[in-house]
């Protein structure tokens, strides 16, 4: 990995909330092509690290480097104009919208003098990303209510690919499906990763982290604990991490 | 066929099955409320057309007039289609409705046709802007926010000329926004026809519609996506209020005078027209065709009625069970949503 250049890299980003720190000092590179799995308890700043990236929050000292230059995301759009998208837990789908229209949500494609929508194209593009990444869906011209879960999740997932030149952040993709469909999510994380980008997954799930990432970071309480690379660790040592007993 | 096009063709073919495939599973689970809206219509018109046979309901002097006198709950429905798909509501369109056409006929009679339309429309994007800012920067339910305004602008309307009616005698004004025609197509036929084609076009075809529906569908998810959410809410607010200001204007020149009555009555039968025509009331799908359609039934139940002979009590209470059938079919949601 050495030839390789970080896509983001976090150096002593610092987030208090008034008085309360909510994370302190973390310093974290993620390359492209890995998987970085984010753990910790409730309430170790996860969500605050994934919310400094997604450009909800600005850290309050450190910086956010992208191609060695510091930048200010001060926005959710701003996040996505720097190639960084967000699988949230919640999904943000538009329910009784067709598949197409939540790929293109806010980025819908037009021709013509009129700016008219060209949906013909974008169920076209949507039906050969999803074939791409294997999300099994009958037809982009489907509405998100008519979807399983893993399918929606699917969309979601295949969203964040389409538009992420740099760096997906998901917040336990799977935390609401079932094992079956948890499998194929996994598949398509992996295969997101195969694309080369780069990808942070929230996961409480120790199994799930160390099936797909590369290197797991830990925090508690709002402290970097440690990085490790996930095939030189166990279960047991990253557990009293997470706790800090031993 | 030549070979760039069988290309092509093999390159879209995915395309096309995912359509045939997509069609079957529309057809499987094809939503009551996307069609009643055109089967009722049709049940409608025959049965008046042969209810009413003798009394001319199918003359086309009569099906013309039932188009006329419904352009302007036409034209407030298309604007309520973008609202209520946003997810909010306008009570207010109908104190909008007689507002301006009071302030229109005012100004018209003082300061010529250009200034009195332009007053007159002013007053919807007043109420337009100021239902928008209370709904968006202050964050306030378009229920509540439009409700007040309802009962504002009504009492400004009173106000205004203190209940007196104003004539509107201006000929030219009279024919462009009432009894004039375009050879022989009626110029409120006209009206009717340009905004439900703009309104179709900016719902179905722009990125604006497609913002629209996202917003009233899952406002937090077009947010994330970088919808810029209030400015649609804004944007619909100010459509639906310039839109009953247009009908106000319809409504001076049809009727030559203005009163602060006009528009009183609408709100129902417009928020009738858009549920019945497949608008989903909190937000998320919507159909301007559908609105139109809607609304020519409220049409045809008027007339049909008063040439049935039922009295203007007898009307009222005909069409309240008419509404209540057709929202019980239309409203209801689909089983396991």
């Amino acid at each position: 990995m050495a030839e390789l250049k970080p896509l983001v890299q976090l150096d002593r980003v610092r987030k208090e909330f008034g008085a309360v720190v909510a994370l302190e000092e973390v310093t974290l590179d993620v390359y492209p092509g890995e998987i970085v799995a984010l753990v910790g308890d409730n309430g170790a700043g996860k969500s605050t690290l994934v919310k400094l990236i997604a450009g909800v929050h600005q850290p309050t000292s450190g910086q956010i480097v992208l191609d060695g230059e510091p930048v200010r995301l001060s926005s959710p759009s701003e996040s996505q104009r720097h190639g960084i998208e967000v699988v949230y837990q919640d999904l943000a789908l538009a329910n009784s919208q067709p598949v197409y229209m939540n790929m293109f949500l806010g980025r819908e494609l037009v021709r013509g003098p009129l700016r008219q929508l060209d949906r013909p194209r974008m169920a076209q593009e949507t039906r050969q990303l999803l074939d791409e990444l294997d999300i099994r869906i009958d037809s982009p011209r489907q509405t998100i209510r008519d979807l399983s879960g893993g399918q929606r999740q699917g969309v979601a997932i295949g969203r964040a690919v389409h538009w992420a030149q740099r760096l997906v952040l998901m917040d336990e993709p799977t935390a609401a499906l079932g094992v079956q469909e948890t499998k194929r999510v996994e598949e398509i994380i992996l295969r997101m990763r195969d694309r080369g980008r780069a990808i942070v997954i929230v996961s409480h799930s120790l199994d799930q982290v160390f099936r797909i990432s590369d290197r797991i970071c830990v925090l508690r309480r709002g402290r970097q604990v440690g990085i490790r690379a996930t095939p030189e660790v166990d279960a047991d040592e990253i557990v009293s991490m997470i706790t800090g007993l031993r | 066929m030549s070979a760039p096009e069988a290309e092509h063709q093999a390159g879209t073919s995915h395309v096309g099955a995912d359509r045939i495939r997509s069609v079957l599973t529309r057809l499987r689970r094809v939503d009551p409320r996307l069609y009643v809206v055109y089967v009722a219509f049709l049940l409608i018109l025959v049965f008046f057309s042969i209810y009413l046979r003798d009394d001319g309901f199918t003359s086309s002097q009569n099906l013309l007039n039932i188009v006329k006198q419904t352009t302007p709950i036409t034209v407030m429905a298309v604007g309520l289609v973008f609202v209520l798909s946003a997810g909010e509501i306008d009570l207010s369109i109908g104190s909008v409705v007689a507002l301006s056409s009071l302030v229109a006929a005012l100004t018209l009679r003082d300061h010529g046709m250009v200034l009195g339309i332009l007053a007159g429309l002013g007053v919807g994007v007043g109420a337009g802007l100021i239902n928008g800012f209370f709904t968006t920067v202050l964050r306030l339910p378009s229920f509540l926010v439009t409700l007040a305004m309802l009962g504002l602008i009504a009492g400004l309307a009173r106000w205004v000329t203190d209940l007196a009616s104003v004539a509107v005698v201006n000929e030219r004004y009279a024919n462009v926004f009432g009894s004039g025609s375009v050879g022989p197509v009626p110029s409120l036929l006209i009206w009717s026809a340009v905004v439900v084609a703009l309104g179709w076009f900016l719902f179905r075809h722009t990125r604006f519609g497609a913002h629209v529906v996202a917003t009233g569908d899952n406002t937090d998810a077009a947010r994330v996506t970088g919808i810029r959410v209030a400015r649609v809410k804004i944007a619909v607010l100010l459509l639906s209020g310039t839109l009953a200001a247009l009908a106000g204007l319809l409504y001076a020149g049809r009727l030559q005078s203005a009163t602060y009555t006009l528009g009183e009555q609408d709100l129902l039968p417009v928020i009738a027209a858009v549920v019945i025509g497949g608008t989903r009331l909190f937000g998320g799908t919507g159909s301007v065709v559908g609105a139109l359609v809607g609304s020519l039934i409220m049409g045809m139940l008027n007339n049909g009625l008063i040439l049935m002979g039922l009295s203007a009590s007898g009307q009222m209470i005909a069409q309240g069970v008419i509404l209540l059938t057709a929202i019980s079919v239309t409203l209801r949601e689909p089983r396991g949503s």
